[in-house]
């Protein structure tokens, strides 16, 4: 047994390897090299949406090279990290730190090829004027709503706060019957509506007569800056302390003039704090000596990554040895600070990615730890439950009022389970029950569905990843302290995981199909003798099973892309959870998923993703040599079943 | 003694002929293009000549996995890393054959190294200048490797699914590692922009003619010899070995050294079929390593007919013609066709095309059989 765990395990390793190298991954790759123009020559020609999102990406600053292999990812800027999505593949595949990638750079003849390839070159035909930038914010297409917001934000005009508060807070909308820009506020059941680019109220009206102006999380970030920018000298704290923050490590001299003023007439203690910082960041190289003592002073309070790097630098650049020792000090005492909240940062991560895994294998501790089946097809079940997450968004926006918009996500759960399950069931019924007790065979069969599973989905969605927004009550996130955020979707999803984990529970020992499930597993003839319809248990645990996958994708669709092969990213590691923790077993499962998560993410920084994940997969392997039933064995008959 | 074992002739009489047909037909390919003006409807296309080369030597993969797995029970879901250990072999010495030519003009390295700014060749590309140090390394570099990872598995009982994993976690690792740049072998790319094989140049017609000649005749001679192995004595420790190992051991045979053999044997002839590929096809790079590539050999053999070597031919021929023929009419079919084969051969044809056709023959002949009993009635 133990060995064909072992065997299962490996095996499902492996199906995560890209296929043959093409073309155009391999242009893309060449991006990457110290040369690349040929390359953008090639890939303007090809009519690939791979190729076109590389160099969209790359005329945006977005491309990079990912240090530890080499690789040419896209790097989505998501809080203080980027969501990497691979160039050459598609796929999406983490969250790094800045300081793991390195932005790929254009020269001026790079530049002018993407321009002639028509990509990154429209910026300067919109008009520059408030009410102009304003229209941009409805534009089609997400990349024309940034040109405004970055219109609004070089324009420096006060009135854009409220604007694009009202965007990032979804007020925003366009009349339908005129098309006019107006901020939505309240008012009873209707809505006050204001005239976004003159700022004057025109009416009331009701959400029937408007359409909301749609956002992603990308935007919302540019937003928040934009926001912050413009916002040093308003009336809310909250959008001060944001303002001078931004401005830390990269103030203008007349920046520092205007921070100096605001700091002045600042009452509000956080607010005086981030404006002190700011200064400090710029006051540290003054000339005069007491001013940079005094800076360095402040600066050795915070545990910004920001001022981190500055202190590093002044600390390179100090003659004066008084100024370099507290420097010294004030940069040590920084880095502590920054250690110990990256382990906490390091561990909700762990948390964060184990709860994902749990949710993932919970599935599958049913189907192959109850069933013992091996179903290379459980990933795409997952995938399933992602794209019916993307079905459901797509059916609210389009018939459904956009107040209940946010709603869509709790559809979308048993949508997905009913879509993965029903999928389960029919695989059960048509293929697996002819297979039972052949597991090269199950492979073998399994893995062809996946394939079919896999090619069906792109053909009906197309292969290029599709993008599920979050609800507004699960974007964004809280400071926990300097440098430490936790966002929304991923404490939304841990609770959902333990939710899913916990009905699992009450439905194997509370309910008489659970009774039925353990019974069959745990003696099939003597099961069936007592008068279980043991094939019906079968169809239905497979069902259950797969249905918890679906809706693991529905929760994997709100920290990443959803495309075609989002199952196989995750499949490998819930093979290993599900054999780490003991088949059979939720316990197991749960502290397989969670050790997993944890050691992973810590790995990750001192050993880089992959040689990390190596190393867990040798430790477990010879972990299983000398526990071969798991963490959580199951004792007596059971475990001869 | 010798007596006691019924022995079985290499091939019936039907059996030679068939042979020899298929023999005939794959070098009439030459012939027709060559021979046969392009405007006449007999004309072989250019493009088709290394093609059919590149089934033979997909078709000679094939027999080797069927060898262990159709008669030994041994499913080795690695075979594409022997068949791409093979090829790397052979790769390397057409890289050295490039010498001055190169982008860079360096007569002693490679282009990817000079590009990697690497100074002096490393110790294991040594001597892949001579052809014939290379063609002993496409033997002995899939044998040795097989041979020690047979041997420290077979040794400990190693069987089934289990097995079948370690070989893929086997191609798996060496996948991983010639993506790497630092292993020297050209990384992402491969080795490729092959010159010339034994002085001739590998894009000229003649060599392209010459190298699938040599892939009918490897193709012929694998094709031989596994039906002298499963034919001999040693063939039926193998089939005893797949239904019953256990039964074998007790009754005094050295299981673990039969399977042994062959599987050692059939990585070699992977190898070799490797190495034959390469030249024909122009690249090699470690995609062949992928496991999807590896379990797809599986496909054919399943699809051909596992078991009986005709099928194994057949499979790689046709599932491969398939892929040809769908990836070009209808790229997004190909992978339901491809999973549809996994299904279908798992659940409703698991003997293949050859099962298929005794068993149409068999149902030819049983109303005659069944006739008799129901008279009775």
């Amino acid at each position: 047994m133990s060995c064909l765990r072992l065997a299962i395990l490996l095996i499902v390793a492996f199906w995560s390897v890209p296929a043959a190298a093409q073309d155009v991954s391999e242009l893309i790759r060449q991006l990457g090299e110290s040369d690349p123009k040929p390359a953008i020559e090639a890939l303007a020609k090809q009519d690939d949406p791979k190729a076109k999102a590389a160099l969209e990406a790359l005329a945006k600053g977005l491309l990079f090279r990912r240090l530890e292999d080499g690789a040419v990812v896209i790097g989505d800027p998501d809080g203080k990290m980027f969501a990497i999505t691979n160039a050459e593949t598609g796929d999406v595949e983490d969250m790094l730190e800045p300081d793991k990638i390195e932005v790929i750079a254009l020269d001026a003849a790079a530049k002018g090829l993407l321009e002639q390839a028509g990509i990154g070159g429209a910026k300067a035909a919109v008009p520059l004027d408030f009410a102009g930038a304003v229209k941009g914010l409805n534009a089609d297409s997400f990349d024309t709503k940034r040109t405004a917001i970055d219109q609004l934000t070089a324009l420096g005009d006060g009135r854009a706060i409220p604007v694009l508060q009202a965007l990032a807070d979804g007020r925003l909308f366009s009349r339908k019957s005129d098309g006019l820009i107006v901020i939505g506020d309240p008012d009873g059941n209707r809505l006050r509506l204001t005239d976004a680019s003159t700022l004057k109220v025109v009416g009331i009206g009701d959400a029937g007569d408007l359409d909301p102006v749609f956002i992603n999380n990308n935007l919302r970030n540019v937003v928040s800056e934009a926001v912050g920018k413009l916002g040093l000298l308003s009336p809310d704290a909250g959008q001060r302390r944001r303002a001078a923050d931004a401005l830390i490590g990269n103030a203008t001299p007349d920046a520092v003039g205007l921070l100096r003023k605001a700091f002045a007439e600042e009452r509000n203690g956080d607010v005086r704090s981030a404006m002190a910082l700011a200064i400090a960041s710029a006051e540290v190289a003054a000339e005069d000596k007491g001013a940079r003592l005094a800076a360095v002073d402040v600066l050795a309070g915070s545990t910004d990554l920001r001022v981190r790097s500055l202190l590093q630098a002044r600390l390179a650049a100090e003659t004066d040895p008084n100024v370099r020792a507290a420097v010294q000090i004030a940069f040590d005492s920084v880095q502590r600070k920054l250690q110990v909240i990256g382990w906490a940062a390091n561990l909700f991560q762990g948390i964060s990615l184990g709860s994902v895994l749990l949710l993932a294998a919970i599935g599958l501790a049913i189907t192959f730890g109850v069933m013992g089946v091996i179903n290379m097809a459980h990933g795409e079940m997952i995938m399933l439950g992602a794209y019916t997450t993307y079905v459901t968004q797509e059916v609210f926006r389009a018939f459904i009022p956009q107040a209940y918009f946010d709603l869509y996500l709790l559809c979308a759960v048993p949508a997905g389970f009913a879509v993965a399950a029903l999928a389960g069931i029919a695989l059960e019924r048509g293929v697996i029950r002819f297979l039972y007790g052949r597991a090269l065979e199950t492979l073998l069969a399994t893995w062809g569905i996946s394939l079919i599973l896999q090619q069906l989905v792109r053909t009906v969605f197309g292969a290029p990843n599709k993008e599920v927004s979050n609800p507004s009550w699960m974007t964004g996130g809280f400071d926990l302290v300097g440098g430490f955020t936790v966002t929304w979707n991923r404490l939304v999803i841990i609770l959902f995981c333990f939710l899913v984990l916990g009905a699992i529970a009450l439905i194997l020992r509370r309910t008489s199909f659970g009774l039925h499930m353990r019974a069959v597993t745990q003696n099939r003839d003597m099961a069936a003798a007592m008068g279980i319809p043991t094939a019906r248990i079968d169809a239905m645990t497979f069902g259950l099973g797969s249905g918890v996958a679906g809706m693991a994708g529905v929760a994997l669709s709100q920290i990443g892309n959803v495309s075609p092969n989002l199952g196989q990213i995750y499949i490998v590691d819930s093979f290993l959870v599900v054999v780490f923790g003991g088949v059979g077993s939720l316990a197991g499962t749960l502290v397989g998923a969670m050790s997993l998560g944890i050691v992973n993410k810590l790995l990750e920084p001192v050993a880089g993703a992959v040689l990390g994940k190596v190393a867990i997969l040798v430790a477990i392997i010879l972990f299983i040599q000398r526990r071969p039933r798991g963490l959580f064995a199951l004792k007596g008959r059971a475990a001869d079943a | 003694m010798r007596e006691r074992y019924p022995t079985y002739p290499l091939l019936s009489a039907v059996g030679w002929l068939g042979f020899a047909g298929v023999g005939v037909l794959l070098l009439l390919v030459p012939i027709a293009n060559l021979f046969v003006p392009p405007g006449s409807a007999l004309h072989m296309p250019d493009y088709l000549v290394p093609l059919i080369g590149k089934y033979c030597t997909y078709a000679m993969l094939a027999l080797a996995l069927d060898l262990i797995w159709g008669y030994a029970g041994i499913l080795s879901l690695g075979h594409g890393a022997f068949f791409a250990l093979g090829g790397y072999c052979m790769g390397m010495y057409l890289m050295r054959q490039i010498g001055a030519r190169g982008v860079y003009g360096n007569a002693e390295l490679p282009d990817f190294m000079v590009f990697l700014n690497w100074k002096e060749l490393p110790w294991y590309w040594q001597g892949f200048d001579m052809f014939w140090f290379a063609a002993i390394m496409v033997v002995l570099v899939p044998g040795i490797l097989a041979f020690v990872l047979g041997w420290l598995t077979f040794r400990s009982r190693v069987t089934g699914v289990y097995l079948s994993i370690i070989t893929q976690a086997m191609t798996f690792a060496l996948l991983l590692a010639f993506f790497r740049n630092d292993m020297g072998f050209g990384g992402n790319n491969g080795l490729t922009d092959f010159k010339e094989i034994l002085g001739f140049n590998v894009q000229a017609p003649e060599t392209r003619i010459g190298l699938y000649l040599a892939s009918v005749i490897g193709l012929a001679a694998t094709f031989l010899l596994c039906r002298w192995i499963v034919t001999s004595k040693l063939g039926r420790v193998c089939l005893a070995i797949r239904d019953a190992e256990s039964r074998v051991r007790f009754l005094g045979y050295s299981a673990t050294g039969a399977k042994l053999f062959v599987f050692t044997l059939s990585a070699v002839l992977a190898g070799i079929a490797g190495a034959l590929y390469v030249p024909q096809v122009g690249i090699i790079n470690p995609s062949e390593f992928s496991p999807a590539n590896s379990i797809e050999v599986a496909i054919w053999v399943a699809v051909g007919g596992r078991g009986t070597l005709v099928g194994a031919v057949l499979g790689a021929f046709v599932v491969n013609w398939g892929k040809t023929w769908l990836t070009g009419a209808a790229p997004d079919a190909w992978l339901f066709v491809l999973g549809g084969l996994f299904v279908a051969v798992t659940l409703i044809f698991p003997k293949g095309i050859v099962g298929l056709a005794q068993q149409i023959r068999l149902r030819r002949e049983a109303p005659r059989a069944v006739a008799k009993p129901a008279e009775g009635d």
